[in-house]
């Protein structure tokens, strides 16, 4: 049998693919995803091709349970984005989207914090051109400020590396208490991959701005890498629970008030990464199963969501809600598989979300912490409201916006079609996805407490409704919408929360148009002095150098003399 | 045979310029100095091999024994920049044939290789040299050569650049010979070790002190530490692209060694580092020079300057390893001193083979030359990776122990200047890398094949080297820290 590490498989494979002609490229890159997943099923348990690099015993590749389910998702998530990516020609970002995958799965099973380092910056790097693809002058400011952060994360990763080496004498991954300044900076540098809040806009910036195809792969690798990063370094970090709270509610303000559909789906990813967190935050074994089933979902459900406003994009050429609508009756495909991600990630019963949201929801109410709990809850009724109801409401139905494109390539319904296969697969029979997580598990998701839960949810939500109803502060005009009561939020909570908005997005962007233009003077003032007419770069007269000269001798004879 | 290997390393490069000169033909010039520098090599490699397992080597010249007679004397350190400097030189004669006949006017083409073997004779001289007068004497012999090749370039400002040149490394050597001059006044002799031992004896006089400012700033003068670098942009960037990339790759680096030798072999650890805050200057001005440096590289039109200023950069992050003053500061200094050799000598290589392309160097015109030079840009992109220090490159392995050097020290804020001004130099190489590959080639560019492979290989052979030390660092990080244990060991 021959091993090899998982991701390098694909990484060096992406080598040949500018070689190979069109036709037999797809089924090549294909077979580099199902390879991969086939080498990780006969992969034993354990550490390999361990060796010395100068003095430092590397661990490159470590298998366990926790290494393995993240492995086997972004293998999924390789081969599922590949096939929507079947049409397109582009080598570049065919490239960069399997050395892309690599480094994330290189990176899930990195036993030392070098090896995790390098394939840090790998999916950095690689995944840089995916945003760059779109060509665009902006595309290409966002990237490079995209860049900048991810490199910037893989810098402190390595600084916390080498101060964590000098500390405790070992490069090894494993759990670490937060103390001392090496784990912080690997804190940091988690945080900033895992969007943590302040440390999230990159996210919000770059994933709207990659190609239609780009942006199916962003949304499964980087930030479930710093999951993984995280649940492997840091479970049961109490702070983590309240990060990963505020992640879970915050982005719903913006989301509600956001256009872009691509843009709320961003919104949306950084808000469920928020459960992930608070989960490695609780830490026990069954808050970790839940963190991995719950990467395990959102990787298939978001991609099916991106793939659907792909889909959407492409055919239309816009992702902005307010341009589109009535798409459902030249896109009924389309349609159908992005309400399932949208039934998913609202967590409807059946739908994978249910599963993996119940398994947080219920190991944060175990340990007793009852405050993310809430919040979860009340996160959980806010996905409803943006993700679960807008994004397909304004593109597929809405107001007519007299748009009749062609229904997707077939190549994208079969990746939506696999995806959406999955999500409901997950949420009805999810017993495979319970044994391949890393602690023994026998969640029951469909009891009553659970079930029960859900209800709370929607009778709160009709209770919110009826009120409003009975005192007359119901809009009118909700007539005219053919939805479901749930469409109401959208109405009325808006009212609330774009009051609320009103005071945190101005200041919010003025905190940040503050910084930029900081940011802008800095540069500004950086090349007056170091540009190419700048003070430093000018060619001084000779003399000025032995002015230099004579002034460091006389410092040099100041300092013996006194 | 074999006693004599020491002389021979300074002999035959020596002896190769009037023969090139008499020759006169350009092949047969060449071939002239494609044989020193090989067989320079050859020397320097047995060199080595004979000193890290046995004792230093002493020869006498002309069998007058030390401290009377010039004695030449070879240990870990100085055989090991011996070979850097020789194997850059058999590296770049072999392109040198190709690249010299574009850039230089066919009957000049004998005179170029005349001053080339006396700089490599000079510069080796330095190195191997014991005999603090002799030292000066060789930094002259490269120091005018190297003059005279920068003058040869076929831009005109390459004359003001080399006549700048002239007068500040002229100040320099007249500095390093005042130093000398000092200790000899005090010390009564010229021989390195003896001069060690006579300073370790008796007590500290000013003149000692003054010695040591003129030299300090005379050697910062020629290993261009900022602010002293003014002369390095220049001549760097309107020499010809062999002679910027020979020297970048050397002469900076030989001047880094005689610090070293000057600090720790003849002054000790105590007078360079507890009477004098060295430590304290040398970071200060290292630190400006990898800020400041860098960020000048970021906003350069033209590549090479931008190379030249990048070498300031590189060569602060050199004496900071040395301001360490630890095993492992001084370690990854030389270290440093090998891989930039290396990396920087690649990337001035090939953008020698651009120049040989396309005629220019400036960034507005490598657009879309990814494409049209895929192996001459390919080299230049894991040079400019190594001096980010991506891992698997050399870069990486010095700022490692660069950053292991500073916290030795319990510099922590060094540490982290080291690796926030590797984002700078991500900075500058990316600028290349997007308009080489992202940027369409201009409408009216003409069809240009890759360099020749008598270019291109060299290139390769340097920025292969610099990605296989990074991975193999048995040669560089053993030499290196015997090196750096002998020096801190001799000084005490």
């Amino acid at each position: 049998m021959i091993e090899f590490p998982p991701g390098l498989l694909l990484i060096v494979g992406a080598i040949l693919v500018p070689l190979l002609p069109h036709v037999v490229r797809n089924a090549y890159m294909l077979a580099l995803p199902v390879i991969g997943f086939w080498g990780l099923l006969v992969l034993p348990e354990g550490i390999h091709f361990g060796f010395d690099l100068f003095g430092y015993t590397l661990a490159p590749v470590r298998v366990d349970g926790l290494s393995l389910i993240f492995g086997y998702i972004f293998h999924i998530a390789a081969a599922i984005s590949i096939i929507f990516a079947f049409h397109m020609k582009d080598s570049v970002q065919q490239m960069a989207g399997l050395i892309y995958a690599g480094s994330a799965i290189g990176g899930a099973f990195a036993g030392d914090l070098i090896t995790l380092f390098v394939y840090w910056e790998g999916t950095a790097i690689a995944s840089v051109f995916l945003i760059w693809a779109n060509k665009s002058e902006h595309a290409y400011k966002t990237g490079m400020r995209y860049l900048i952060i991810q490199v910037g994360s893989g810098v402190l990763l390595l600084a916390g590396a080498i101060l964590q080496f000098k500390a405790s004498g070992s490069l090894d991954f494993a759990k670490m208490e937060l103390s001392g300044p090496g784990p912080v900076l690997i804190f940091i540098a988690f945080g900033i991959k895992a969007a943590f809040p302040l440390l999230h806009n990159w996210l919000q910036d770059s994933y709207p701005e990659a190609t239609v195809t780009g942006t199916v792969f962003l949304s499964a690798f980087t930030t479930k890498l710093a999951i993984y990063a995280l649940a492997r370094g840091f479970p049961g970090t109490e702070m983590l629970i309240w990060i990963g709270a505020t992640m879970a509610a915050f982005p719903i303000f913006y989301a509600l008030i956001e256009n872009d559909l691509r843009r709320v789906l961003a919104y949306s990813l950084n808000n469920q990464l928020g459960y992930m967190v608070v989960a490695v935050g609780v830490g026990t074994e069954m808050a970790l199963n839940g963190a991995a089933a719950h990467a395990v979902s959102h990787v298939l459900y978001k991609a099916l969501l991106f793939m659907s406003m792909g889909a959407v994009l492409y055919r239309t050429g816009t992702a902005k809600a307010s341009e589109l609508g009535g798409l459902y009756k030249s896109m009924p495909y389309t349609t159908g598989f992005c309400m399932v991600g949208a039934a998913s990630i609202s967590a409807f019963p059946l739908f994978s979300g249910f599963i993996s949201k119940s398994i947080i929801i219920a190991a944060v109410a175990e340990q007793g912490h009852w405050v993310a709990w809430i919040v979860l809850l009340f996160a959980a009724a806010g996905v409803l409201l943006y993700s679960g109801i807008k994004v397909p409401y304004f593109a597929f139905f809405n107001q007519d916006s007299g748009q009749r494109p062609q229904e997707a390539p077939l190549n994208m319904l079969i990746a939506m079609g696999i995806t959406a296969f999955l999500c409901i697969a997950i949420g009805i029979y999810p017993a495979p996805l319970l044994a391949a997580l890393p602690f023994p598990e026998d969640f029951q998701a469909y009891t009553t407490s659970h079930v029960i839960t859900h209800l709370q949810l929607l009778l709160f939500s009709a209770l919110v409704f009826t009120y409003l109803v009975k005192k007359g502060y119901y809009p009118p005009q909700l007539k005219a919408i053919n939805l479901d009561f749930d469409w109401t939020y959208r109405r009325l909570i808006p009212n609330v929360i774009r009051s609320l908005g009103n005071v945190f997005v101005p200041a919010d962007r003025q905190i940040r148009s503050a910084f930029l233009n900081r940011v802008e003077k800095f540069i500004a003032g950086v090349f007056r002095h170091h540009g190419p007419e700048g003070l430093l770069a000018r060619t001084w007269p000779t003399g000025s150098t032995v002015l230099w000269v004579a002034v460091l001798l006389s410092l040099y004879m100041l300092f013996y003399f006194i | 045979m074999i006693e004599h290997l020491a002389a021979l390393q300074v002999v035959i490069p020596l002896l190769c310029a009037p023969i090139c000169m008499l020759v006169r033909y350009r092949d047969w010039a060449w071939i002239v100095a494609l044989f020193g520098s090989w067989a320079c090599l050859v020397i320097s490699w047995l060199l080595l091999q004979q000193v890290i397992v046995g004792d230093p080597i002493s020869y006498h010249m002309g069998n007058w024994a030390p401290p009377l007679g010039i004695e030449y004397r070879v240990d870990t350190v100085n055989a090991f920049v011996l070979l850097i400097v020789s194997a850059i030189g058999a590296v770049v004669t072999p392109y040198a044939r190709e690249s010299v006949r574009a850039e230089f006017g066919v009957n000049r083409v004998y005179l170029f290789y005349t001053s080339y073997m006396l700089c490599l004779c000079g510069l080796l001289g330095v190195t191997i040299t014991g005999d603090a007068f002799n030292l000066f004497v060789f930094l002259e012999i490269s120091s005018l050569s190297s003059y005279v090749l920068i003058a040869m370039g076929k831009d005109r400002r390459a004359l003001t650049a080399s006549y700048q040149y002239l007068v500040l490394g002229t100040i320099g050597a007249t500095f390093i010979v005042i130093g000398i001059g000092l200790l000899y006044a005090e010390t009564g002799t010229l021989n390195m070790e003896d001069l060690a031992k006579r300073l370790a004896d008796q007590p500290l006089s000013r003149t000692v002190g003054a010695a040591f400012g003129f030299l300090v700033v005379g050697i910062s003068l020629k290993l261009a530490l900022f602010p002293l670098h003014l002369w390095l942009p220049n001549a760097y960037t309107y020499a010809p692209s062999v002679v910027s990339a020979f020297l970048a790759a050397t002469a900076t680096k030989v001047a880094v060694y005689v610090l070293l030798r000057f600090l720790f072999s003849i002054f000790n650890v105590k007078l360079s580092f507890g009477v004098m805050p060295l430590d304290t200057i040398l970071l200060v001005l290292s630190v400006i020079a990898m800020f400041a440096a860098s960020a000048v590289a970021i906003f350069q039109p033209d590549i090479k300057r931008m190379l030249a200023y990048s070498s300031v950069a590189q060569i602060g992050y050199m004496v900071l390893g040395i301001s360490f003053a630890n095993v492992n500061g001084i370690a990854a200094g030389i270290i440093h001193l090998f891989n930039h050799a290396l990396m920087k000598g690649g990337m001035f290589l090939a953008l020698g083979c651009v120049f040989y392309q396309i005629a220019s160097v400036r960034l507005d015109d490598m657009a879309g030359l990814g494409k049209r030079m895929p192996w001459t840009m390919a080299a230049f992109v894991v040079g400019g990776l190594s001096l980010i220090g991506v891992p698997l490159t050399v870069g990486f392995v010095s700022k490692w122990y660069l950053v292991v050097g500073a916290l030795d020290r319990g510099w922590w804020f060094a540490a982290l200047l080291i690796l926030l001004s590797s984002l700078l130099a991500v900075v500058y190489i990316w600028r290349v890398v997007e308009v080489a590959y992202l940027k369409p080639a201009p409408e009216n560019a003409g069809d240009i094949e890759d360099a020749p492979p008598s270019m291109l290989i060299p290139t390769w052979i340097l920025i292969g080297a610099s990605v296989f030390f990074g991975i193999n660092t048995d040669l560089t990080v053993g030499v290196a820290k015997q090196a750096a244990m002998q020096l801190l060991g001799a000084g005490g």
